[in-house]
Order: structure tokens, then sequence, then C-alpha cells
């Protein structure tokens, strides 16, 4: 006997999955397939026709100089806030897990960053770090001119940084504290009857316990890092000063609707989707293989 | 017997809607899109309502789209879609990527088609080379024209011993470092943002090219020549200057732009355009004196004229003729030169015509304290006739270069690289940009 479910009506799957399909095609393959086609050609930005070129406009990228500056910057980018926000994030779901004082208020607290739409949150940091104007600017009264993201490449994109990993503290937050209380607390009472601190058991036995999580919310990270900075950048910088906080997602965007150059921004979206797919890739093949579950 | 009766009224109804049609008539909508917002954007919303109440025929929908490139791309998006206004702003830089798109009526065409009769050698001949074809033909109806200026605290002139304003950059240069030794925190305001004013417009006034063929008029393979002229010179004195702390960074990354640092009285100097005009009078804190002049030359350079700024209107493809009767008849009100004269005095733009300049000046418009000194814009775009150099620039996907140029200003002066290397591979970009503009292109001509 068939042991797996089955419909007996060929039709009704379909039918069922029909909705989710149907968005999926119209948001993503339609304008994937669009930006692949664009990708080989020279579009004309008003639409007045264009002409295949194959693989010109990916040799031409990768034969640009500042675009691998972009790469390197977004990859710099990405380890920076995916190790900032999830260690920030993992040292408060720890202490919330361990039921101190109000933890039921912080909780609530930790997780409303990640509530903030990042345009938002781009223009309420810009003025807080405005070197003049700004709440951090006010250091600049005690040692002038030591604050400065205006002129200072690397400060500008330490800044962006910041606040990203902010941004992302609340998501991951959620799911460490979830998977910190999925420990059996046996486990960790056992350890401290052994003479176990606080910080050896974090190590030793939580941190195992939720390697699960942690892998999932290192891929998520690294994607969203990757693509979602647009917002940040363009408030923040518009990847000033001198091209310091460009990163790949925000020159696809200059390029493409500033510059009207679309073949080469979708060239570079190709590129960008690829790596992202290949994120997702080592999370779906090699991570979930060997990451022990319990 | 009821449905006699139903079917009677709804003949009568029927009969008598037709019957009154042409006396209700609704009037033909078309959009206006544009890039302009805030107060600039409240004056546009009056200008349409002056026209709508002028005449019964037409009604103009205006849409503000925020800023200049966002109204060029949802231009571009909208075109794509076959949902464009009738008519959209676009900005000096998007001229080139306009005249090729095939997608627009020619002014000229437009309005002789509909019967108006504009008089186009009235415009000024540097304004109308900008948004003309190289044989002369006109495209886009100018709209917002504007050109750069530099603008002085005279209170901070006089403090240093200064009379009148300053016309060399070397006698900038001396009362900036007297303002400086006077304890003035920010002799000069300086914004990179703005490569518009510090180096399109330098290029200008000194009869400098900026690419090849004529800036572009005389073909698409035209080539980057900034490293090559008087701009390398320019670009070291601003660096010298910025290092010496004259000229101090006020943009939007600090947290003031230098209009507004000029306008509250903590920079004494500051370049920008004519259009700024109506906002530093608004902004300016009591008790500030303060002239606007034309930008400063070199020693020993003749001065040639500055380029127009703005945007112009551009009529697309794709409507009905009702709509482009229209459009017509609004170009037709925007050159009346009562509207003209409203639309300088409100916003600071210049008015692009000789009898409407005239005018303004038979009015003693310019004598009054609020306009005083905006003639000199008209001066400064009129120095001479256009030159090669100085009747506009035609290359493609401009914005991208201004952009570079930003970034290269800002690349010498925060961090020290080389001038000379700098402009360099400003050209080298440059050169890259157009020739992509050139491929993408490849079939076209230039008109």
């Amino acid at each position: 006997m068939e042991r797996r479910a089955y419909y007996r009506n060929k039709g009704l799957p379909w039918l069922l999955i029909a909705p989710q399909l149907l968005l999926v095609l119209v948001f993503f393959y339609w304008p994937t397939s669009q930006a692949l086609y664009w990708a080989f050609t020279l579009e004309q930005p008003w639409g007045g026709g264009n002409t295949w070129v194959g693989w010109d406009n990916f040799l031409s990228i990768f034969h640009d100089k500042e675009y691998w500056g972009t790469v390197v910057r977004s990859a710099f980018y990405a380890c920076c806030t995916t190790a900032l926000s999830m260690f920030m994030a993992l040292t408060l779901a720890v202490f919330v897990d361990r039921s101190l004082k109000g933890t039921r208020a912080f909780q609530s607290v930790y997780v409303w960053p990640y509530a903030i739409a990042a345009p938002a949150a781009g223009v309420a940091f810009r003025f807080m770090f405005a070197p003049e104007a700004g709440l951090i600017g006010a250091i600049n009264d005690i040692w002038p001119g030591i604050w400065n993201p205006a002129i200072n490449g690397y400060q500008a994109l330490g800044m962006i940084i910041v606040c990203h990993s902010w941004l992302g503290i609340g998501y991951n937050f959620i799911f460490f504290l979830a998977a910190l209380q999925m420990i059996p607390r046996s486990i960790s009472e056992a350890g401290a009857m052994d003479g176990a601190r606080p910080v050896r058991r974090m190590l030793d036995l939580q941190l195992p316990l939720i390697a699960p999580t942690v892998f999932f919310l290192l891929i998520i990270n690294l994607i969203s890092s990757f693509t979602d900075s647009f917002g940040l950048i363009d408030t923040m910088t518009e990847g000033g000063p001198f091209g310091s906080t460009e990163v790949m997602v925000y020159k696809i965007y200059f390029d493409g609707f500033k510059g009207l150059d679309y073949s080469g921004a979708a060239a570079q979206s190709i590129i960008l989707m690829l790596l992202v797919v290949a994120l997702t890739f080592v999370q779906f093949k090699w991570v979930e293989k060997r990451v022990h579950y319990n | 017997m009821t449905r006699n009766w139903l079917l009677n009224a709804a003949f009568t109804v029927g009969a008598l809607a037709l019957a009154t049609a042409p006396a209700l008539a609704a009037p033909t909508k078309f959009d206006f899109w544009y890039g302009l917002s805030g107060d600039l954007s409240e004056r546009i919303q009056d200008m349409c309502k002056d026209f709508n109440a002028s005449q019964a025929d037409y009604e103009i929908v205006c849409t503000s789209q925020n800023d200049y490139d966002t109204n060029l791309q949802n231009t571009i998006a909208a075109y794509r879609a076959n949902k464009q206004p009738t008519i959209s702003q676009i900005f000096d830089a998007g001229t080139l990527d306009l005249m090729l798109s095939q997608a627009y009526l020619p002014i000229g065409q437009l309005m002789t088609e509909n019967g108006y009769d504009i008089d186009w050698s009235n415009y000024f001949s540097g304004i109308a080379s900008y948004y003309s074809t190289s044989k002369g033909e006109l495209l886009s109806m100018p709209f917002n024209s504007s050109t750069a200026m530099i603008y002085y605290n005279t209170d901070a002139l006089t403090k240093v011993g200064f009379e009148g304003l300053p016309t060399t950059w070397s006698q900038v240069e001396d009362v900036a470092r007297k303002m400086k030794a006077a304890g003035y925190d920010c002799p000069i305001g300086f914004d990179p943002a703005g490569a518009w004013q510090w180096f399109e417009q330098f290029e200008a006034v000194h009869n400098q090219p900026i690419a090849t063929h004529g800036n572009g008029f005389d073909g698409l393979d035209a080539e980057m020549v900034v490293g090559k002229g008087k701009f390398v010179q320019q670009l070291t004195w601003l660096k010298a200057m910025y290092d010496e702390g004259l000229l101090v960074l006020k943009s939007k990354d600090t947290g003031e732009v230098d209009q507004d640092a000029f306008a509250a009285g903590k920079c004494q100097i500051f370049s920008g355009s004519i259009a700024g005009h109506g906002s530093v009078t608004a902004k300016a804190i009591p008790d500030l004196h303060w002239d606007v002049a034309m930008l400063p030359t070199l020693d020993g350079v003749t001065r040639t004229n500055s380029l127009v700024g703005g945007a112009s209107l551009w009529t697309l493809k794709g409507k009905t003729p009702e709509e482009y009767k229209g459009a017509a008849a609004f170009y037709n009100f925007l050159a009346t030169p009562k509207q003209a004269e409203w639309w300088s005095t409100v916003t600071g733009y210049i008015p692009v015509t000789n009898t409407g300049f005239e005018a303004m000046k038979a009015n003693g418009f310019y004598d009054k304290a609020p306009y005083a000194g905006r003639q000199r814009a008209i001066e400064s775009l009129t120095a001479t006739p256009p030159t090669e150099n100085t009747r506009g620039i035609r290359l493609g996907n401009y914005a991208s270069i201004r952009a570079e140029m930003v970034k290269t200003i800002q690349n010498v002066l925060f961090n020290n690289v080389p001038v000379q290397q700098a402009l360099d591979e400003f050209d080298a970009k440059g050169n890259d940009i157009l020739r992509r503009f050139q491929a993408t292109y490849k079939d076209a001509v230039l008109p």
C-alpha cells in the first residue's frame, strides 16, 4: 500500500497551490525573466528598442574596478551586520531566558526595532549622527573633527552597519529566545549542579543545542544584509562620500534609475540574485545535513 | 402601463442629456507632471489654477513627483506602460536622453499645428540653444530657467575692507582669508553636490569644453576633456582653500546646507542658483545684508556666457489631438508677459524672453529691494553669444556623469587624491558612460 497521502482528484492540488503560484509568477518569475532578457541586451530607457549583446554587459561589469569595490564592500557589510546583530540578539536573549526581573517587559521591548521601516529609521539616524547638529555630533565639541561621516568613508560605512544591525536585533532575538526556551530546563540545571557557571553553560550546552537556529539566522541575516540595505543607505548617505557606502544593491538602483542604464543594472541584479540563491542553497543542502537537530 | 411610462421617462432623460451635452461638455483633461516640491510646487499649483480659470475648454491636472530624478523615472515608467502625462518637466541633464527617445513632439511643430505663432527668436539664445537641435530647432518649452551665481554677505565684505563685490577668484580667496582672520568660522560654504555651479558653470564662463564635438552637439562619439582644461587649476585651488579652512563643507550630510548656513549668517559666501534668491530672502535672519553677483572668473580671462540650468517642458507622444490643443494653450498661457513676470517674481527663476526681461526692467522690477540683483543672472547668461562650449551640454546620461563629478570632488577634497589623477579617472569614467549610451542608441542620429 502507498504510504504517503495523495489526492484522488488530480486537479485539486493545482487549484490549491494556484494562488501562491500566481503570486510567485507575477512578482518573481515574470520580472526576473524580464531582467534576464535585458541583461543580454542593451535596452533603451524609453523603450525604443534594444540590441542583443550577449555576455557584453556581464563582461563590462566584471572589468569594472568599481563594481568589485562594491562586491567586497557588500561582503564586508554583510559579515559585520550579521555578526553584530546576532551577537547582540543572542546576548539579550540569554539574559531574558534567565528569567531575571522585568523579563516580560524586555521580551516585547527588544522586538520593537524590527517593526520600524528602514527609511524611517534612516531619517532618525541621520539626525542623530549628523556631525554638526546631531546627538553623536556632540563629541565634536570635545574633540573637534573626530566624528564626520560626511567626509570620512569608514565612519559613514560604520554608521550604516550599526544602524542595520540595530534594526535586525528584534528579529534575531525572537528566534534565539524561542530556541533557548525549547531546551529542557533539566539539562541546564544538571550543568549547574556540576558547577558550570552561566557562561560555561551557554557555550557548552545552550549554543550547541540551538545550533540549527544559529545557522538559520546566519543565512537569513546574510541574505538580508545583501538586499535590505537600500532603505538605510538611500536615506542616510546616498552611497557617499566618494562612493564609500555604495554596496551592490545601491549600485543597481543608481545605475538603473538615476543612470538610466537598464541593461547594466539588470545584469548586476542577476548576479546578486545568483548570490542569494547560492546562499539559500547552502542553507538547504549543506547546513541542514550537518547541523544536529534534537 | 408602468413599463411604458418608465420607457418614456428613459427616452426623455436620454434626449435631454443629448441636447444639453455640448453645453455641459466637460473640459478636456490633460496631465502635467513636474519635479519640484515645497514652495515651488505650490506656485505651480497656483499657475495651474489660473490657467484653468482663464478658459473653459481644457483642464490641466498638475502632479508633483517630488524631484527631477523621480519625475524622469516615473515619466519613463508611465511612457513604457502607455500611461504618460501629456507634459513632463525634464531637467537640463536629461535633455539628450529625451532627444533620442522618439517619445516627444517638438514644441515648434505642436504650436504651429495648433495655430499659435510664437516668436522663438525672442527667447534668450543661451536658453534656446540648450534645448535645440544642432540645426537650431527648439524641441521643448523653456520653463524654469536659472543660472549659477555667487552670494556675498556684504557686511562681512565691508568688515574686511572690500569695496563692491569680488569679480575674480583671487579676490574671493583674498577676502575669504581676511574673513577667517577677522573671526568668521566659515568664509565660504561649499557643497560638493553642487557640481553644476562649481564645475559646469566654471567651464562655461571660461569657455572651456567639457567634451569634444562642442560638448557633444556634433555627435554621440564625443570624448571627455575635463582633465586637459582649466578646471584642473580650479580644483587644485578649491583643494587648497579647503585645506586652509577657507572653504567649509556645508551639505545635507553635515546637517546644514550651504544656502541655509548663508541665510543664517554662519557662512559669508556661497555659490548657487539664482532660483535660490527668493529662498535666501525668505530665510535670511534679520539684519543680514547680502548681494548676489555673476560667478567670478580666473585672472585675465574674458567672461563668456554661463549655461542655463533648471528644466524645460516636453510634450510626450501618444495622446489625443484635443489634449495637444490643451497643451499648446497652456504653453501659450505661459508665454504671456503677465504670466512670465508673475512666475519670475514669485520664484526667482529668470524670464526666458527678451521682451519679458525688458518689460520687467521697464517696470522697475529690478530696482526694488527684494528683487534687485536678479538681473545679473540675465547679464551672466547673455554675457556673450553662445560659443561652441557654452551653448549647452549634449552628453548621454549626463546625470550619471554629473554624479561622477560629485564623487571626484569629494575624492580630491576629503580623500587627498591628486587632482590630475582624479580628473583623468573622471574623464575615463565619463567616456565609459558615453560609449555605453552610444551603443544603446547605435542607430540613432543626433537631431
